[in-house]
């Protein structure tokens, strides 16, 4: 069973909100080697005009990988993870990500084609407050091989 | 280091290098932190049963890990406004020892108008891209 298309489109309902937790920027941004002191420490932070310490530019993966995981753990989808490459992912930063941030994300499914025996999967996560005012857009696509490619 | 001035920024300006190691033990810290616990980044049967070398870095790692010389040099890491990258080839990582990653960050244009400047990142494994199209929108005052 390859990749099901009718899931082109399609919209889910909004996550619960996400609460950022500070120590998990840190240790987000620690992992990735982004030692700008604007990560680790609040008054640094707070100096360059932020509320509080910031997210790393790719810690919204975070919220999106769990977004993603409704299309790509439901069975009808089709998606067999054994066979999926991460084919590119992008992120629009509508306003920075601070610790404290209650994020709501709510994923679409944009497209589904076929190329050359890979099924193109592109999704994108609009994350926003709880007040819906937009902070992220996650795109992200991954290619999942067809059977016996 | 003072942020730099959308107008002292320039075309073809070398923002800076760097240079990445890659080992297991930062991949299982990767994939705690981030939540992304796929075994092919730290199981190396399951990555040679799906037909991969051996165990590889999360291209998500390797993205985050490349765009810190760019938010150091842009002097605030909230100034990152879009960053884009294509997963070209994977990143293996060797056990013992750790994958090489070398980054160079280039100026590639600087709009005026909308107070941005794009940084393009190369990231090679020796002489392999793998990033393709990686690309930072950075805003700069003027």
């Amino acid at each position: 069973m390859g990749v099901n298309a009718a899931y082109a489109g399609r919209e889910y309902p909004a996550s619960e909100p996400y609460l950022v937790g500070r120590e998990h920027l840190r240790e987000f941004a620690g992992t990735v080697g982004a030692e700008h002191p604007a990560h680790h420490d609040v008054d640094a932070a707070r100096a360059l005009g932020h509320r509080d310490v910031v997210a790393a530019p790719t810690f919204a993966v975070v919220l999106a990988q769990r977004a993603e995981a409704q299309l790509i753990g439901d069975p009808e989808a089709g998606i067999d993870f054994s066979r999926v490459v991460h084919a590119d992912e992008r992120f629009t930063h509508h306003r920075p990500v601070c610790a404290g941030d209650e994020l709501v994300t709510t994923l679409h499914v944009d497209s589904i084609t076929e190329r050359a025996g890979l099924s193109m999967v592109t999704t994108r996560c609009e994350i926003t407050d709880t007040q819906g005012s937009a902070v992220a857009t996650v795109r992200s696509t991954l290619a999942v091989r067809g059977e016996g490619s | 280091m003072s942020a730099p001035r959308l107008d002292d920024v320039h075309v073809g300006d070398v923002v800076g290098t760097r240079r990445i190691e890659v080992d297991r033990a930062r991949l299982v810290r990767y994939a705690g932190a981030s939540g992304d616990l796929n075994p092919i980044h730290w199981n190396e049967r399951v990555a040679a049963d799906v037909g991969l070398p051996g165990v590889i870095a999360h291209g998500m790692f390797t993205m985050g890990a490349a765009v810190g010389l760019v938010t150091d040099w842009a002097g605030d890491p909230g100034a990152v406004v879009d960053y884009g990258v294509r997963f070209t080839r994977p990143v293996p990582v060797p056990d013992p020892g750790a994958a090489v990653l070398d980054v160079t960050a280039t100026v590639g244009a600087v709009d005026v108008e909308a107070g941005t400047v794009r940084v393009d990142l190369t990231v090679t494994l020796g002489t392999v891209k793998v990033l393709g199209k990686a690309q930072v929108v950075v805003r700069l005052a003027r």
